[in-house]
């Protein structure tokens, strides 16, 4: 079976490669790519004027199954992740039960096989049932397919349980990624402590209290060896601390998503629930800072923390509503947009970002279209002007923050393994 | 006028229509009979999620003086401890024909949420720490009342018919307490600048919320600072749990340095008038003395609370009545 792209701006930045040309898939592989117009095959596909990339990755989303399937479940969080332009993401561990055990990890990945529109990679929980006790049986997890390890949602408070969670996640060569949050500085806190939490009166989230667990955890990296990936940065001090991290060899890389360039906390007015996340939307400041960050290379990659809720559950009191927006269907325009066409990105950099290094910080297949890779592939149309509708969402939520924006770029079907995905 | 949630988002006409309004109706409460029909056939309900003496039968009492019906919903046995939303709770009202609803919410925002899901009017009786914009409206009275209508020898008609009435510039209002947790201190602010008063907040750094500074007011921890040539006095209630929760050394220590007694009040101009929104902790953060107006102190604590029902006549009535009276 042959599958060929045709005539598209073929752009792998794993390789370096930007040019016009036919991609050419052959039994679920990339076969390799040559002038546009010479290739033939059994089913071909006219991508003239648009954008073929390695299919996107994003390292952080909540599929929400097992346990919430109220709120997603794989077979949706895959099609919004399809209709993102993405062919595989990584689903954090607070599921229910929690991806604590070697079971779910496998009963994830074959729900995936069976339903998934892209391809899911679980993360696994560093504790039992995510509660900062002892530590889940992580060479277990590993062999069942878990491809990294987390506290996201219920970050470790214990410098001690931290501590050891690296040394025993760091034998196996896993990479730890936290959730950066010193929480006895945030009881109660539903956004950023500033001027708007002042005026609608809501408990704060200081900025200090990522940037503290962050600088812990650098040095915990630090002493344990284990390789440290810094979940959603939002400020400009967690930047900085990664910049400086990084200078002094640490073994640490770090993501931010992007809300927290294009939003502050001022989108929190008027008390919307759907601009509640954790970390929470910051200051001019954080979105300058983090914008540096992505251009001078210290952020590595680019995730959405994709955390679909139920609209009745946004529908409350913004201090007991549930914090997380939708990600994965808005992402690439918000990149496109807010940081190629304005040049604080090249476009291949921007993809980059998305695909062969959030590939190579967890060490999964993917993000690139070198001649025998599986054909896990993006197309965008760059050109498309949309306007972000919550109620045309894949996902199974509509708590999208971007409802109403206008954005460029659009995927326009994804390839997982020779498969067409239409979107 | 749609709702009343907060003074931030209500104009400087609005809030002046309320206060004459309400100024008109003092005189309806020292009648021998106390009612009207102005609201005759509405009605009124009270969600209170928080618990309230004052501010609810303030409201009740409001509501039958103008002859709505008013009915009170306490939240403890209600539906509402069956897990029901606020949202449905509100739609449940709506069905059942009230006509406005007053809600107290310990969530920030409360009525918001509220005005979103219903049709009819919704009056923010406390949301959280965010506002309680009649009793900063009641205040406003209370300061004008006592620092306008006096002044120039003036009578309450004539202060109510000039140009301007509700003027309060060259006013300086100090605000001392807990800000951080207080809804009262930032309606307050809206409404008192809002009218063209000088604002200032004081109270220990580890009650002042964060950027304080950057809305219209000026900050201060130094009580002596503060009450410099200050016309107005307002002390905010302290909840004693806060020493607990890491902020305060002591009571004793607080009411040393931030509690409004005769010794603290010297700073302030010495016709300055001391408020209280109630309930006080006598004590703490006001003496007994300043609480009672002894040795000349003038307090306005109790006027405060007549002028609050008042305020609150005057809200439902430009909620609900005038819209019916346009009718007739």
């Amino acid at each position: 079976m042959r599958l060929v792209l045709q005539g598209g701006r073929i752009l792998d930045p794993s390789r370096q490669i930007d040019q016009e040309g036919d991609l050419v898939i052959e039994d679920g592989k990339i076969a390799g790519i040559v002038a546009s117009g010479s290739a033939r095959g059994e089913i071909t596909r006219d991508v003239r004027g648009k954008l073929v990339t390695p299919g996107l990755i994003d390292i952080h989303v909540h599929l929400r199954e097992p346990g919430f399937e109220y709120k997603e479940d794989i077979e949706s969080g895959t099609r919004a992740a399809a209709a993102g332009g993405f062919t595989a993401v990584c689903c954090m561990p607070n599921t229910n039960p929690a991806i604590d055990t070697a079971a779910v990890v496998r009963q994830i990945i074959e729900r995936a096989e069976q339903v998934g529109s892209a391809r899911v990679y679980p993360i696994a929980a560093l504790t039992r049932g995510m509660e900062g006790g002892q530590l889940s049986e992580i060479a277990d997890l590993k062999a069942a397919g878990a491809v990294a390890i987390s506290d996201d949602a219920f970050p470790i408070q214990n410098a001690e349980t931290m501590r050891r969670g690296m040394e025993y996640c760091a034998q196996f060569g896993l990479t730890l990624m936290t959730h950066n949050e010193e929480k006895t500085l945030t009881v109660g806190g539903a956004m950023n402590e500033g001027l708007t939490a002042t005026v609608m009166g809501i408990p704060g989230i200081p900025r200090v209290s990522e940037d503290i667990a962050a600088a812990r955890n650098i040095l915990l990296a630090h002493l344990t060896g284990c390789r440290l990936h810094l979940l959603h940065i939002s400020t400009a001090g967690t930047v900085e601390l990664l910049r400086l991290a990084k200078a002094s060899g640490i073994a640490v890389t770090g993501e931010t998503a992007p809300h927290y360039w294009a939003l502050t906390d001022a989108a929190c007015e008027g008390y919307n629930t759907n601009a509640k996340m954790n970390p929470p939307l910051r200051t001019p400041q954080d979105n300058a800072a983090i914008l540096r960050g992505l251009a001078d290379g210290t952020i590595d990659a680019i995730a959405t923390d994709h955390a679909p809720h139920a609209p009745y559950e946004k529908e409350r009191e913004f201090d007991q509503a549930p914090f997380g927006i939708l990600g994965l269907e808005t992402s690439f325009a918000c990149v496109y947009t807010q940081l190629v066409k304005p040049g604080i990105l090249s476009l291949s950099d921007a993809i980059a970002k998305m695909t062969c290094i959030p590939a190579r910080l967890l060490g999964i297949p993917g993000g690139t279209l070198e001649t025998g890779a599986s054909a896990d592939v993006s197309v965008f149309d760059l050109e498309t002007v949309w306007t972000v509708d919550p109620a045309q969402s894949r996902s199974k939520s509509r708590n999208t923050p971007f409802a109403g924006w206008e954005l460029q770029g659009r995927a326009s079907f994804t390839v997982l393994g020779g498969r067409i995905i239409e979107v | 006028m749609k709702h009343l949630l907060s003074l931030r988002e209500t104009d400087a006409a609005d809030i002046r229509r309320i206060l004459e309004t309400a100024a008109a109706f003092k005189e309806i409460l020292r009648r021998p009979v106390k009612k009207v029909p102005t609201l005759r056939g509405k009605s009124v309900v009270t969600l209170f999620y928080e618990s309230s003496t004052r501010t609810r039968t303030s409201f009740e009492l409001a509501a039958k003086y103008m002859s709505a019906d008013a009915v009170n919903i306490a939240v403890a046995q209600s539906s509402v401890t069956k897990g029901e939303s606020l949202k449905d709770t509100l739609r449940t009202l709506e069905a059942l024909t009230a006509d406005c609803v007053i809600i107290r919410h310990s969530s920030s925002g409360a009525a918001h949420l509220a005005a979103q899901c219903v049709r009819i009017p919704v009056i923010n009786a406390g949301d959280g720490r965010h506002e309680h914009p009649t009793q900063a409206l009641l205040d406003i009275l209370t300061i004008w009342e006592h620092k306008i209508v006096g002044r120039e020898d003036d009578t309450y008609p004539r202060a109510l018919s000039s140009e301007r009435p509700f003027d309060l510039r060259g006013l300086t209002v100090a605000i001392v307490g807990d800000l951080a947790h207080s809804r009262v201190a930032r309606s307050n602010v809206w409404g008192l600048t809002k009218l063209g008063a000088t604002v200032r907040w004081v109270g220990p750094k580890t009650l002042l919320p964060a950027d304080a500074h950057q809305l219209p007011v000026r900050v201060h921890t130094r009580l002596e600072e503060a009450l410099e040539g200050a016309d107005v006095v307002m002390a905010l209630r302290l909840q004693t749990e806060r020493q607990e929760k890491g902020l305060l050394p002591s009571l004793r220590e607080y009411s040393r340095i931030w509690g409004i007694s005769p010794r603290t009040l010297r700073y302030a101009r010495p016709d300055a008038l001391v408020m209280h929104p109630g309930p006080m902790n006598r004590g703490v953060e006001i003496s007994a003395e300043v609480a009672d107006g002894e040795g000349g102190i003038r307090a306005a604590i109790e006027e405060q609370v007549t002028n609050g029902v008042a305020v609150r006549m005057a809200c439902l009535y430009l909620l609900m009545g005038e819209m019916m009276g346009a009718g007739e």
